[in-house]
């Protein structure tokens, strides 16, 4: 649809633009990205013929641009400008009309009936006809931006250009402005070209990504490969962060402001104990990731809490109940991350370690009364079980990636297994060495400052700690019970 | 702010407002006409123009005298007062719409100024050019109300690249001041002339005759149609060149043909009444509140609406502290300042507001 070859170009002889060659697909949107002064809006002009270039070509429709008169362009690109603004009071409807002005034809430029039907066609598209009689002046600016996405659309477009249509939105309407672009593009096959300054919306909506950086194309792609933290901090120089979307197969990018890297030491973390909670209370937040009730999957938390209930306990809601729970003794659900068990927590192994630059405090209550063995568990009916828990809180000094707390998951779990081997734990419906509960936790929290951990996999120093310090206190917890038990 | 309730055009409120501009505009007249150191019934008034007009005798009932005085003195007057209000209005209009400025028009922007400089060296050096005739004095008004608002453009874009409304006015008023300096200083160095040139300077429409309607007309008209060829395109423009690109406007070539034909609208009555000022940035106004900012409209409606305006300055202008009659250009300026001053404040405080 647009081609654009070896462009260069700027204002005052000066380049802004250099040398750039991407091409366009029909019915794709593609996010023009990068940071001020990148050539973003530059490269946008030229495509709509408004700037002239210093060299190179640009082909829309496989026709140079310069072949066409400006009335011809505009049946074919229609630009939606950051901001229009007039001194004037026009109506909706005049400045939705002023779309069709490329169709008119003779000296008098007479509308047809079929120009009336396409203005109203795309005011009742783009949500404008309810006001169509008021004045663009007593819009607010996401009404007016509406108003002239209307515009552009009754040029009836096969291209349309947008230079940061989000601007001087709030989230819903910029959320509605891309979401009715996306529809259109995929009804009429209309091909977008959009600068962005937002990479979230970017890589949200676009098929194809085009970063810039000072006038020359860094790369260009679908978002997924575009949207690389190393690749955007260097061009931005801003610290950024790359998460995937919780819902859609795309990538979010997250800004992580400037801080001191700020002192946090595992001694200060506070445990509470009583028969009915072990409470760890820490005075900074740690990133954890979860298998527990309250807080599980990634978060950040300062409050860990091991719950314990009665064998007989028993709720509908169990999340909505520990919640309320955490609420009556004053704990923030949001901060918190919380376990339930039955067993009971006096008999808790808990182990600091500090070696090799690894610092580590360790905590595991177990019940084994429901052990399994993973590896025969299929074997199983569905069956009523007893109770039984096995939950292992790990906190950690340390940056850890994504892939570190997963392997560090994995080194506590294979751990764990171990030791419930070593101490003669069987699946008592296989008979076989059973390898956790059923319902065990894992709770791996890091302070995340300091020394970057990639991984913690179980021959490195990390996971090493984990296994050692998992190992004890599991050992230990099942001693304590053990011992507990033989008392009269 | 309340706006009025005609936004759109249907058709019959088209006919409605024609009509009644039209109607207001034959009402003014008549009344021009009228009134004056020797009232003239209106009755007879209409009854002198109506057998001049489709050829019948006059009424024996009516003086031959009173019929002299309508038709050689008061007629040709009201008439130029209305051309040239016709005219100012116009071009008031299409600078505001391309300018995107709603503080423009003949006056503010320097065009005037530059028009009388013409006028003024036309009539100093006795100029005459071949060819021309009488038009020599229009003519030499437009060119130079042409090349000043050339100038006066471009010094706005040296200062600020996107004209806004208070540089253009800036650049407007510098170049008023120069070009006033210098017709000054030409008036100074004739001596003798001096009063008559003075009275010329503030704007005047009497004692003119039929001569300066013929020389005015043509102008109007060509302008009229220049102007009227571009409104949809003013529509355009009045959202800023590049949106207007954008749709399909041959930019060059249209800001081309309205400053163009606003000029020659300005030079026109220049030439023929001296710097009137005001009366282009007033009606617009008036008549984009009436009817909303459609060009289409917009222009020929404004254009009238003019034309009724100057007809009744005038009319006060000559009987307000009769029998001395005041220079028409004094009394828009008296009025039409303090509507400048209003205008600029609501327009800065919409700006900030949005």
């Amino acid at each position: 649809m647009i081609s654009v070859q070896q462009l260069s170009g700027g204002y005052d002889g000066k380049k802004v633009v250099d040398d750039l060659s991407f091409s366009v697909e029909k019915g794709k949107i593609t996010g023009i990205i990068g940071p001020n002064g990148s050539g973003k809006t530059t490269l946008m002009k030229m495509i709509n013929g408004m700037l002239p270039f210093q060299s190179g070509e640009v082909l829309i429709k496989d026709k140079p641009i310069s072949s066409y008169s400006a009335k011809e362009l505009a049946r074919i690109i229609a630009v939606l400008p950051q901001h229009a603004e007039s001194s004037f009071d026009f109506t909706v409807r005049e400045v939705v009309a002023l779309g069709r002005y490329p169709f008119y034809k003779g000296l008098l430029k007479h509308s047809t009936p079929h120009d009336d039907e396409v203005v109203q066609n795309s005011m009742e598209f783009t949500g404008v006809e309810e006001f169509a009689d008021k004045s663009i002046l007593l819009l607010s600016g996401g009404e007016r931006q509406r108003v002239l996405l209307a515009k552009a659309l009754a040029q009836e477009p096969e291209i349309l250009l947008l230079d940061e249509p989000t601007n001087h939105l709030d989230l819903a309407y910029q959320m509605k402005l891309m979401d009715l672009l996306k529809d259109w593009v995929e009804g009429c096959q209309l091909t977008v070209v959009a600068i962005l300054h937002d990479l979230n919306i970017a890589s949200l909506y676009c098929d194809q990504v085009l970063l810039l950086d000072k006038g020359k194309m860094k790369a260009i792609g679908k978002p997924g490969d575009i949207m690389d933290s190393r690749m955007l901090q260097s061009v931005y120089k801003t610290n950024l962060s790359r998460q995937e979307h919780p819902q859609k197969a795309k990538p979010l990018i997250a800004l992580v402001p400037r801080q001191q890297d700020e002192r946090k030491d595992l001694s200060e973390i506070v445990l509470e104990a009583t028969p009915e909670t072990m409470i760890f209370r820490s005075p900074f937040s740690l990133k954890t990731m979860s298998s527990a009730l309250i807080g599980g999957g990634y978060q950040w938390a300062n409050t860990f809490v091991n719950r314990h209930v009665n064998k007989n306990y028993n709720v509908d809601d169990a999340q909505k109940e520990f919640e309320d729970y955490l609420f009556s003794i004053s704990l923030n659900p949001n901060d918190t991350v919380g376990m339930m068990t039955a067993a009971r927590l006096q008999d808790a192994g808990m182990v600091s370690v500090e070696e090799k630059g690894v610092k580590l405090l360790v905590a595991s209550t177990v019940g084994t009364g429901n052990a399994v063995d993973a590896g025969r568990s299929w074997e199983r009916k569905d069956q009523p079980m007893p109770i039984g828990t096995i939950n292992i809180w790990i906190f950690m000094e340390g940056k850890l990636t994504d892939e570190g707390f997963v392997q560090a998951m994995m080194t506590a779990t294979e751990a764990k297994a171990g030791a419930l081997r070593d101490y003669g734990i069987k699946d008592p419906v296989t008979g076989t060495p059973a390898t956790g509960t059923s319902t065990d936790s894992v709770c791996i929290a890091a302070t995340q400052n300091g020394e970057e951990m990639r991984y913690a996999g179980t021959i490195t120093p990390a996971g090493k700690a984990i296994g050692k310090a998992v190992y004890q206190t599991v050992g230990t917890a099942i001693e304590n019970y053990r011992k507990r038990m033989l008392q009269p | 702010m309340q706006k009025p309730s005609i936004r759109t055009y249907t058709k019959s409120k088209l006919i409605i407002s024609y009509g009644a501009v039209l109607l207001l505009l034959c009402f003014a007249v008549a009344l021009g006409i009228s009134v004056g150191s020797i009232p003239i019934p209106l009755f007879h008034v209409i009854q002198i123009l109506g057998a001049h007009i489709f050829h019948y005798p006059v009424p024996d009932n009516i003086d031959t005298s009173m019929v002299n005085i309508v038709m050689a003195i008061r007629f040709p007057r009201v008439v130029l007062a209305m051309l040239v209000g016709c005219a100012l209005a116009l071009s008031g209009t299409a600078f505001q719409g391309l300018l995107k400025n709603p503080l423009a028009d003949p006056y503010t922007l320097g065009v005037s100024s530059g028009s009388a400089l013409g006028a003024v060296i036309v009539l100093f050096f006795g100029i005459q050019l071949p060819f021309l005739g009488s038009f020599t004095l229009p003519v030499f008004s437009i060119i130079m109300g042409f090349l000043t608002l050339i100038g006066v453009i471009y010094f706005a874009r040296l200062v600020q690249q996107n004209l806004s409304v208070e540089t253009i006015i800036l650049a407007g008023v510098l170049c008023s001041s120069f070009l006033g300096a210098v017709t000054s200083l030409l008036i100074a160095l004739t001596g003798d002339e001096l009063r008559q040139i003075i009275g010329w300077l503030l704007g005047s429409v009497s004692m003119r005759g039929w001569a300066y309607v013929e020389l005015i007309a043509p102008f109007l008209i060509a302008g009229l149609l220049i102007l009227l060829a571009s409104a949809r395109e003013l529509n355009a423009l009045s959202f800023g060149q590049q949106d207007a690109r954008s749709i399909g406007v041959d930019v060059k070539k249209h800001t081309g043909l309205v400053l163009f034909g606003a000029s020659l609208l300005t030079g026109s009555a220049v030439a023929v009444s001296g710097t009137i000022g005001f009366v282009g940035l007033v009606i617009p106004h008036m008549a984009r509140m009436i009817w909303g900012v459609d060009h289409r409209h917009l222009l020929p409606l404004s254009m009238m609406l003019g034309g009724v305006f100057m007809v009744l300055v005038d009319l006060l202008a000559r009987t307000i502290i009769s029998p001395t009659e005041l220079p028409i250009g004094v009394l828009t300026a008296i009025i039409g300042s303090p509507i400048f001053a209003v205008i600029f404040i609501r327009y800065r405080r919409k700006k900030v507001t949005t």
